[in-house]
């Protein structure tokens, strides 16, 4: 590669750019040297790189074309037994993962009317679609969490679904709170809350509490902090029930 | 990790394990080792989808756990392994080896662990005897002892291991107990350093396999309600086995280097050389650079036996592989009629040169091959030198060059006469750096075959109405036939598929073929190369 950590004279440096690796470089080094003259003028002796006047290829007129003419053609490939064994373990290994329970497909919304295509597709699929795995091995933090029923309140709230017994203690304090004017107390006292919870290994489960029509009385919004607790958890709609694999 | 690595790490991902696999496992290979809420914060992923990716790469091997960096209280990180995933490629060649060693019997055992990532061995034999069974005629079936004694073969020959434990406390060698704890929070170690690695357990396997029962379908309804209940265990439940890329990836050697002898000399030479490795099979370890020294009696007395060459023949043949440029086999002492070894990391590197030449030779002709290989046997030329020694036209030699030079396969070096590196006062010198360059080919590899999977999963893509369609008919046919239809019901939903929507599917599915195939050649290429490069690195 051309040492660029010397100091470089102008000459160095036309030479450099001459001999990176572009066609056009030596049309940028013409110009340079030339200074707007129009006339390919060098100042040092070109024969000395083996390259005469008349043996400069031709500058290039815009960028190189997104599919270049290739002047050899590729070698074909090999049609042995063994080859076409081989792709044909490789074409049915790619069905079989794809219709295993590991292929995880993106949660999409049922079409509620079965089509008629269906029922036959259905036939092929393979037969151990619940797959567990060994939790020995497996950090616990990945196993799916049940989901407990949600606390009916008022009509006005929206609940908040929390598996932690004494978060409804919490939110009682935080209504008691929030009908203080006192801002400061009420941080600390989220941030503590906030570090109890994280300390937990449960994930609480959450909807996004609706910031509009919780407290009539007062205009102080008691989810005004984000206190971290919806920290990656989603709106969980669309699952029913409990999360199999 | 480069962006084609990534890329293709992503498209393997995605035709194995779905587009949520390949989201978390692109973000963990360009994002390095996280931990569970900022994967899921990153790609934006519901929690549950998360977790199960990462037990789906887990099982795989894919993935790895650690306890976190920030001390014992942290949780606890996951790292991708882009190596394993990249192994996605060569699972048909895994496979085929299995076949041709051990068989049927070994083939399907090796497909399902690798479909599977890891399995105790009892539900390996047991899957394994259903599906052979499944292939047999009706009344025969698959006892499950000759696939046990398939599955200690391949353990006895170190294909399969054990998978290391997770959570044991000190060194996993001194335990003699293979079954983990359940302390997520510790570091698993390697495979070979649990001593037990290739220890069969005692199970008792009792039995033959079974057919699956062909039953209505509203039966089939209610026994998918039922869990299956199996109520046999077999005292190895915590004892899982993988796939050992290792062993395969040392066989794929041997065998490379068995037929490029083949191809350069002749059948004789190759026997030799593979009764050689053959013999020094248990006693290389897999990083030696060359073999043990054998002696020419030895190899004279284990040639196979259809190969009855006479003795001063067998010495003439070595004498000629020892000679060969390629240098296979090298001559280490005198003793016992001569001692010769095969030189491993020096063949790997004199069959990734041969790469790289015919790559060159490929894309740019036989004359710019010509220079490549006059520069990499001398390395350093000048202009000048270069067109006078491979005795090509000045102008074209330099046409050559500089093309050759514009796709960096060949390199420039200044050396200065003054200290001020006037140019008219400097040697230019082109060289060639074999393990940079053979580096470059690797990633132009690894883009090669993303680009392949992409051409393919396109085309699938727009003829995608196309293939349902005909698949839609191939379910409604079986299932005419299976409940016993006339012909003329038959013919009537072939007809449903015109002609030229016939000719566009086989055209498509050629096409697959092909692109299929070609994933399958690369790859032989990317072995090589990688080959080349990890044993150069672990010597240097």
């Amino acid at each position: 590669m051309v040492a660029t950590d010397t100091p470089l004279g102008e000459e160095r440096e036309a030479i450099g750019v001459e001999l990176t690796f572009h066609w056009d470089c030596l049309v940028h080094l013409n110009i340079m040297a030339g200074k707007g003259r129009g006339v390919a003028a060098f100042t040092f002796n070109i024969e000395a790189l083996g390259i005469g006047r008349g043996s400069m290829p031709e500058a290039r007129v815009g960028p190189s074309p997104l599919f270049p003419h290739t002047d050899f053609k590729p070698v074909p490939l090999k049609y042995e037994e063994d080859d076409n064994y081989m792709l044909a373990l490789k074409q049915e290994m790619r069905g079989t993962m794809q219709r295993r329970p590991h292929n995880i497909k993106p949660l999409n919304n049922k079409a509620v009317v079965e089509r008629y295509t269906e029922r036959y597709l259905k036939k092929i699929k393979v037969e151990d679609e619940e797959w567990t795995p060994d939790w020995n091995i497996f950090p616990k933090e990945l196993m799916p969490q049940k989901k407990k029923t949600r606390p009916k309140t008022s009509a006005k709230k929206k609940s908040v679904k929390v598996t932690h017994k004494d978060a409804e203690a919490v939110l009682i304090k935080l209504d008691e709170l929030a009908k203080k004017d006192d801002g400061t107390t009420e941080n600390s006292d989220d941030e503590k809350e906030k570090k109890e919870k994280n300390e937990d290994e449960d994930e609480l489960e959450e909807e996004a509490i609706d910031e509009e029509d919780i407290e009539e009385d007062n205009d102080y919004n008691e989810s005004y902090f984000d206190n971290g607790e919806d920290f990656g958890a989603v709106s969980d709609d669309n699952m029913d029930g409990e999360a199999t694999y | 990790m480069t962006a084609s690595e990534v890329r293709l790490c992503g498209l393997l991902l995605r035709e194995h394990f779905g587009e949520v696999v390949e989201k978390v496992g692109t973000h963990l290979l360009s994002n390095g080792p996280q931990n569970l809420r900022t994967i899921v914060n990153a790609t934006g992923l519901p929690l549950d989808q998360v977790k199960k990716t990462l037990c789906v790469l887990m099982q795989q091997g894919a993935c790895t756990f650690y306890s976190g960096r920030k001390g014992p209280g942290s949780p606890a990180e996951y790292c991708a392994d882009r190596d394993r995933i990249l192994r996605i490629l060569r699972y048909p060649r895994y496979i085929y080896t299995a076949k041709t060693l051990y068989g049927d019997t070994g083939e399907l055992i090796v497909e399902e662990l690798l479909q599977r990532g890891h399995l105790p061995m009892s539900e390996t034999v047991k899957t394994v005897a259903d599906r052979l069974t499944q292939n047999m005629e009706e009344g025969q079936s698959m006892d499950y002892s000759e696939v046990s004694s398939s599955f200690s073969k391949l353990v006895e020959t170190h294909f399969l291991q054990r998978c290391p434990p997770v959570g044991v406390e000190k060194k996993a060698s001194s335990s003699d107990n293979p079954t983990p704890s359940s302390a997520e929070k510790t570091t698993p170690s390697s495979a070979e350093s649990f001593s037990e690695c290739y220890k069969v357990p005692h199970v008792t396997l009792i039995g033959r396999g079974k057919r699956p029962l062909v039953t209505e379908e509203g039966e089939e309804q209610r026994n998918a309600k039922k869990p299956r209940l199996d109520t046999q265990t077999h005292g190895d439940e915590a004892i899982y086995w993988q796939v050992n890329f290792e062993r395969f990836h040392l066989h794929f050697r041997d065998q490379t280097i068995i037929s490029a002898v083949a191809n350069k000399l002749d059948q004789t030479s190759s026997e030799i050389v593979r009764t050689m490795l053959r013999m020094s099979e248990v006693t290389t370890s897999p990083l030696a650079p060359c073999t043990k020294p054998l002696s020419a009696n030895e190899i004279f007395r284990s040639l196979p036996s259809s190969y009855n060459i006479q003795r001063q023949i067998l010495d003439q043949y070595l004498s000629l592989l020892v000679d060969d440029p390629m240098e296979f086999v090298g001559k280490a002492g005198e003793s016992g009629g001569g001692m010769f070894v095969v030189n491993l990391h020096r063949a790997l590197a004199n069959l990734a040169r041969a790469t790289l030449e015919s790559v060159v030779q490929e894309k740019f002709g036989s004359r710019s091959a010509r220079i490549f290989r006059l520069l990499l046997r001398t390395r350093h030329l000048e202009q000048k030198q270069v067109e006078d020694f491979a005795m090509i036209p000045a102008k074209e030699a330099k046409e050559m060059l500089y093309t050759l030079l514009s796709e960096n396969l060949v390199q420039l070096q200044e050396v200065p006469k003054t200290p001020d590196y006037a140019p008219s006062r400097t040697f230019y010198l082109y060289t060639v750096n074999q393990l940079p360059t053979a580096r470059m080919l690797l990633q132009n590899c690894y883009k090669s075959v993303g680009n392949l999977i992409e051409r393919r999963l396109f085309e699938t893509k727009e003829s995608k109405r196309l293939l349902e369609k005909s698949q839609r008919i191939e379910a409604i046919l079986a299932s005419l036939q299976a409940s016993g239809a006339e012909p003329e019901q038959l013919t009537e939903v072939e007809e449903m598929i015109t002609a030229p929507e016939k000719q566009q599917l086989d055209a498509l599915r050629l096409h697959v073929n092909k692109l299929d195939s070609a994933e399958n050649q690369v790859d032989e290429t990317i072995f090589l190369l990688e080959s080349y490069i990890f044993t150069t690195m672990t010597t240097n």
